[in-house]
């Protein structure tokens, strides 16, 4: 909601030739979504304080044209009151001519490096304070961080995703700013506006001189952009030397890359060639990675994805580009929208059905019902499962003991669960299984993912 | 002339070019009857007499034929049909849909064809083409017959083409004039004792006078035999007397058995083996006259396959049928109706595996059918087998419509060994056929548009988008579709207040119900917890056997939206237990002569469901903003000891500062942690249902005493729900009203609900009236609306929102909820239930402004 400014240079009034705001007024710009207000709570020879002052009103942003998704969908937000990107907004609307590093009166000033604090009275961070710490230290800011419980009558419910933080360096004024401008949006990490191709432009433009060497500057472009892959890319890229572009930033920079799931796929690939199949289900085919390599195998000759999701059988079809494959290939493929715990009689008479990573995202109780509706229904002569072997979890840093690796999974089987379900089921429904492991195995834990080939008797 | 065509009939005209089949189609025939060749080549290439667009041409002309068949709809192909190939389509064409096949030859000589075609002024057919049509068709015309035509009309002179008139005749087995009531009895097989034994208990009389019989009812009930009277058993011929007597005096009606039909032919002199019991019959026979023989082989012959009754809702038939078969005539319905279909594979007691038609089936029509024996009848997809195997040495059973009772007499010895043994005659402690059956639904009755009928506002129509966005929900959220039986509706919040302050205010609530007519009203507290639903079972028994639940559990928690409400097991079943042990020992399982009971209730605290919305968007809001405000504060008053004016902005500020810790202090009082049981308070409002009955006929005084009742053997879970009662046309009860409004939001309650003092409400005009409307108090709506709500400026603009598409919503909503819960309790088969589960939750997803 606030942010100061303060110097100790002298004479500290200058901040306001800087600004080029008057520290003897206060001032009013009007913004899209509200008001800023610019004054000076100090202002003397020996220190000097600005501050900007956000007066918005969750109302007109809603109202208003500059409004995101999510706040649409809701009224009753944070977003007013805290240091969000409205408040880059106003840094570039408000100190615009700071921020270019341009001063009449005093030309030399804004590239001079003179003491700096920045208080930012909220800071929200969803990764808590060692994200602001990553982005702001490398900088050169002596960075401080005060903590506060979310509600002081439910101590329980922890500390709060805000800090207060100021920030500390000997600094140009206008690199502060472009700072300023460029991170906090990306600890906000939810942009009021719909991200546009002109934001690469201006992430480049204002991260010009400190952000390629910034050694979370992969972090930094994503979250910029708004998780945007694409543009993630192109801005990487078009960073100067040193940078290395090229690098997946798929699942976030900062995530580890996952060969596993390729492993996977290849795993099931061989399997289904193996079985001479050639009309193939993907059930629960999600945005149809699988899908997209089997499409390779001219083997194949009808594919049909499955899944739960409308949402998600569009991306499958944008990802697949079944608008644009030349027709013979994308005759062989289909997207069906449809659910596992139905029969549906549109499944029956495949060859295969592959299903991958899903059934843990089925609730337990209505996994008697999946498999019915695909050993007892379905009926296709081979069918994969593959799920998480939960005992592996322990080996993955992130999870705790009781954490599962994904938050929409119902549950995770360990080993022996898994071979019992499989083997319950072969045995109601007349199938043989086998079951084997995929991804490195850990003598003791076992592989990361299991995998059940059930064969028609 | 005048024919007789049957309803059911594909009509072929047949004759070369120029023998005025158009014109003798548009005269006889309605147009939307007639499907033309010549109109479907305009259709797609805008020339009728383009002979390139044959193709195409027919193959719309077949698409909207099928369609036509399909629906059971007389239509008539106008074109030369006078090749065999083309009329070998159509009769194929006829058979797949079970139609009766009518050729009408318009067979003029070749020389008034010439003439004809010469004075036609919008086309000339050449001669050769006309006398190659000839010579294609006159060969074919004694073979017509034979070809599969069930009649032909043959027209050869213009004077007995102008000379035709036509009759539609409804087929033998359209009874859909007959409305009853019925009592339909299943396999008789000669057990003459038992079946008068049934009779008897079922309120008949039967008189011998002058050696015929005479049925009497006092209630005019008409008896519905569904064949195999004869074979098997010790008393065959009066069996039949009864029967033939009923029949002819019109107070019985039968249908063919598969036994009957090979008793006639035997009769008729063919040779067939004498298995089956059909010695009995015959022995039985011979110690008959004559002329009875005559007379059982006339009736034998006269019996149809199956009857269609009351208006299309009842079919009657042997071995059960189809309902693409109901009401048609042909060889595959008659073989259906009589030997049901086998799936070629044998048992191992040798008999042949029948294909379960009635798994498949999904008509409106009950078919009350036999053929098979059964140890006791059940229910499937609206089908019902009544064949008890009395000749075995099982019961007598017949069905009773529209009352939908089952009477049974025991037979008095078992007459005829089985081969495959009856199985038990107890209702089994497991799940039935139909739960069986429904243990997995078929996706296809859940996807694309969807048009469900409710009793209390008709057909609700839900767009194919938000099926599917349900089905996404259910398939991967809810809980199991057996328990998914109710799922509550929104409820609209009052019309919007102009009081100064106040966005929404009860006077707005009475006023509405009393536009509409209703002006007995009560209200009750809105507690601020979540929506549950609640199915409590007696024992494990009871949740699996009437609610066919493979789980083992006494019933469940779920949320507004299908979910299972405690995410931890150990919490859910200690809630259920708990709440299970209250309605035992308030008595309200025997007093409702239930073993099972739905509630309608919230559940406190809010946070129990609701702690990350209220942390990270309430507590949230509220931190950031405290947050922000501390640090404006401080800057604002050094910037005032500096002499700035700031005071007007420092006065906003804590103004909204003032907004925000009111704010807080409202979301606080919703929050509480859940450690145990003992923090969890559920209050129900509604005792939905029990066994037999939705209580949606009873008013809300009733539900609170019911609710009472629970909360005076456990005070500690569950929380009353206190009532007043408003006479909307007493000023001084509204004002009661008002002020008791004020005093529960003042007390901390989110508001209060209004209702009519009955469940089901209409207005005037017969419309169902909104069955509840909200009135949310002033510090609940600021967590709705944000801090800053009241404010002046942004009052004005909240003013302006609108309700009408959330009570449209409501009622829809409410009009499926009801609708579910009765096809619960009436026990039809789960998809019916099912759909409205899933058409609340489809509806839901439909973008409605949040905060109303």
């Amino acid at each position: 909601m606030i942010l100061t400014i303060t110097t100790t240079y002298r004479p500290a009034t200058d901040l306001g030739f800087l600004l080029h705001k008057h520290p003897d007024k206060v001032q009013t710009f009007p913004l899209p979504f509200g008001h800023a207000h610019v004054f000076f709570p100090e202002a003397d020879e020996d220190r000097c304080t600005a501050a900007l002052l956000l007066d918005i009103d969750s109302l007109d942003i809603v109202r208003s044209k500059a409004q995101g998704r999510k706040m649409a969908g809701h009224y009753v937000n944070d977003r007013p009151y805290t240091i969000s990107s409205f408040m880059a907004v106003a840094i570039a609307k408000v100190f615009g001519t700071a921020l270019s590093g341009h001063c009449r009166a005093r030309e030399a000033l804004p590239d001079q490096a003179i003491p700096l604090q920045a208080h930012l009275s909220v800071l929200p961070s969803d990764e808590g304070e060692p994200l602001i710490r990553r982005i702001f230290e490398p900088l050169g800011y002596e960075v401080e961080v005060q903590k506060t419980l979310l509600d002081p009558a439910f101590a329980e419910w922890g500390e709060a995703p805000y800090y207060a933080v100021t920030l500390r360096a000997v600094i140009s004024l206008h690199r502060l700013l472009n700072h300023l401008y460029v991170l906090i949006p990306v600890l906000d990490n939810d942009k009021h506006y719909y991200i546009a191709d002109d934001e690469v432009a201006k992430l480049l433009q204002h991260g010009k001189g400190w952000l390629n060497s910034h050694p979370e500057r992969e972090t930094i472009s994503w979250r910029y952009l708004k998780h945007n892959s694409r543009l993630t890319q192109t801005a990487l890229s078009r960073m100067a030397y040193g940078s290395q572009a090229g690098s997946s930033p798929e699942e976030g920079p900062s995530h580890r890359p996952v060969p596993l799931r390729e492993q996977r796929i290849q795993t099931v690939l061989d399997v289904l060639k193996a079985s001479e199949v050639s009309r193939i289900l993907d059930l629960g085919c999600g945005e149809g990675e699988l899908l997209r390599h089997l499409i390779q195998e001219p083997v194949f000759n009808e594919l049909v994805g499955v899944d739960v999701s409308l949402a998600t059988l569009a991306k499958a079809k944008d990802r697949l580009h079944l608008d644009t494959l030349p027709e013979r290939q994308s005759r062989r493929v289909k997207l069906w929208h449809g659910s596992l715990i139905y029969r549906d009689r549109r499944l029956e008479g495949f060859d295969a059905a592959t299903v991958t990573e899903v059934i843990e995202h089925i609730e337990p109780a209505l996994l008697p019902a999946f498999d019915r509706a695909l050993f007892e229904f379905a009926r296709p002569r081979v069918v994969i499962v593959t799920t998480p072997n939960r005992e592996y979890n322990r080996l993955f840093e992130s999870l705790g003991p009781d954490t599962l690796r994904h938050a929409d999974h119902r549950f995770e089987w360990t080993r022996q669960q898994f071979t019992d379900w499989a083997e319950q089921a072969a045995a109601q429904f007349g199938y043989q299984v086998r079951i084997q492991g995929i991804g490195p195995e850990d003598p003791v834990l076992g592989s990361p993912t299991q995998m059940g080939v059930f064969q028609r008797k | 002339m005048t024919v007789n065509i049957p309803e059911l009939s594909l009509v072929v005209l047949i004759g070369a070019s120029g023998s005025g089949k158009t014109r003798f189609a548009q005269q006889h025939f309605q147009s939307s009857e007639i499907l033309s060749s010549d109109a479907c080549r305009a259709m797609v290439s805008d020339d009728e007499t383009n002979q390139e667009a044959t193709h195409d041409a027919f193959d719309v002309l077949y698409y909207i034929a099928r369609k036509r068949l399909e629906r059971g709809r007389l239509t008539v192909i106008d074109a030369t049909n006078v090749e065999t190939r083309a009329r070998h389509s159509l009769i194929a064409l006829g058979r797949e849909y079970h139609f009766l096949m009518t050729a009408i030859v318009l067979n003029l000589p070749e020389n008034v064809l010439i003439e004809r075609n010469k004075i036609r002024d919008d086309r000339h057919i050449p001669h050769n083409v006309v006398h190659r049509q000839l010579r294609a068709l006159t060969p074919s015309l004694s073979r017509l017959r034979r070809e599969g035509f069930h009649q032909v009309i043959m027209l050869s002179s213009e004077d007995e083409i102008d000379g035709f008139k036509w009759k539609r005749q409804p087929l033998w087995n359209n009874k859909t004039h007959e409305h009853g009531p019925f009592d339909i009895v299943g396999d008789v097989h000669g057990c003459f004792d038992e079946l008068q034994a049934l009779t008897g208990k079922l309120g008949y009389r039967l008189l011998r006078i002058d050696g015929r019989y005479h049925i009497e009812h006092p209630q005019n009930r008409k008896l519905i035999f569904l064949g195999d009277l004869v074979d098997r058993g010790p008393g065959i011929m009066e069996v039949l007397r009864l029967v033939m007597d009923g029949v002819d005096e019109g107070s019985a009606l039968a249908v063919m058995g598969n036994h009957e039909s090979k008793l006639l032919q035997k009769i008729q002199g063919r040779d067939v083996t004498l298995s089956h019991g059909l010695r009995q019959s015959l022995e039985q026979l011979d110690q008959e006259p004559a002329d009875f023989t005559k007379r059982v082989k006339d009736f034998l012959d006269s019996l149809v396959s199956h009857y269609v009754l009351d208006g299309g809702r009842l079919v009657v038939a042997h071995a059960g049928l189809p309902e693409s078969m109901h009401g048609r005539g042909s060889a595959r319905v008659r073989n259906f109706a009589l030997y049901g279909e086998t799936t070629g594979e044998t048992d191992e007691f040798g008999l042949p595996i029948r294909y379960n038609w009635a798994s498949d089936y999904r008509g409106k029509a009950i078919v009350v059918y036999g053929h098979t024996p059964v140890p006791y009848p059940q229910w499937l997809n609206r089908t019902l087998n009544i064949d008890t195997g009395c000749v075995f040495g099982g019961q007598l059973t017949a069905f009773r419509y529209p009352e939908k009772e089952l009477m049974a007499v025991p037979a008095l010895k078992t007459y005829f060994d089985p081969i495959r043994p009856l199985g038990t005659r107890t209702e089994s402690e497991s799940v039935n056929l139909q739960q069986e059956h429904d243990s997995l639904l078929d996706i296809a009755d859940f996807m694309g548009q969807k048009r469900i009928h409710t009793r209390l506002i008709g057909d609700v129509v839900i767009p194919e988008e938000n099926t599917s966005a349900a089905l996404e929900t259910l398939s991967r959220y809810a809980v199991s579709p057996q328990w998914l039986i109710y799922l509550p509706p929104t409820m609209s919040p009052a019309e919007t207040s102009t009081l100064p302050g106040i966005l929404e205010h009860p006077r707005e609530a009475f006023s509405y119900f009393h536009t509409q007519g209703v002006s007995h009203l009560i209200c009750e507290p809105k507690h601020m917890g979540s929506r549950a639903v609640v199915i409590v079972c007696r024992d494990e028994k009871t949740s699996r056997v009437r609610f066919g639940v493979s789980e083992e559990s006494t019933g469940i928690v779920y949320t507004r939206t299908g979910r299972k409400f405690f995410t931890y097991p150990e919490l859910d079943s200690q809630v259920l237990e708990r709440i299970r042990e209250a309605v035992e020992r308030s008595g309200l399982f025997t007093l409702l002569k239930s073993d099972w009971l739905m509630l309608d209730a919230e559940i406190m605290p809010w946070s129990l469901k609701a702690e990350e919305l209220l942390k990270e968007q309430y507590a949230g809001l509220g931190r950031a903003a405290l947050m922000g405000f501390d640090a404006a504060e401080t800057a604002f008053s050094r910037a005032q000891e500096r002499g700035l004016a700031l005071s007007e902005l420092a006065e906003r500020f804590s103004g909204k500062k003032a907004r925000v810790e009111q704010f807080i202090q409202t979301y606080r009082r919703y929050s509480w942690p859940v450690r145990g049981i003992g923090d969890i308070k559920l209050a129900p409002f509604h005792l939905l249902a029990s066994e037999g009955e939705v209580h949606s006929g009873r008013d809300h005084l009733w539900h609170l005493d019911m609710i009472r009742r629970l909360s005076a053997v456990d005070p500690g879970l569950f929380q009353d729900t206190k009532a007043v009662q408003i006479d909307t046309n007493d000023q001084k009860s509204i004002a009661q009203g008002v002020k008791w409004w004020e005093e529960l939001t003042e007390q901390g309650y989110e508001g209060m609900v209004v209702k009519p003092l009955f469940y089901i409400a209409r207005n005037s005009r017969g419309k169902l009236v909104q069955p509840a409307i909200k009135v949310r108090g002033r510090e609940y709506l600021r967590i709705i609306y944000g801090p800053d709500y009241t404010a002046d400026d942004n009052l004005a603009n909240l003013r302006q929102r609108f309700v009408g598409t959330k009570r449209r919503m409501a009622l829809r909503e409410f009009a499926l909820g009801i609708e579910g819960l009765n096809r619960f309790v009436d026990r039809e088969p789960l998809r019916r239930v099912h759909e409205c589960a899933q058409g609340v939750l489809a509806l839901e997803s439909e973008g409605v402004d949040s905060r109303l």
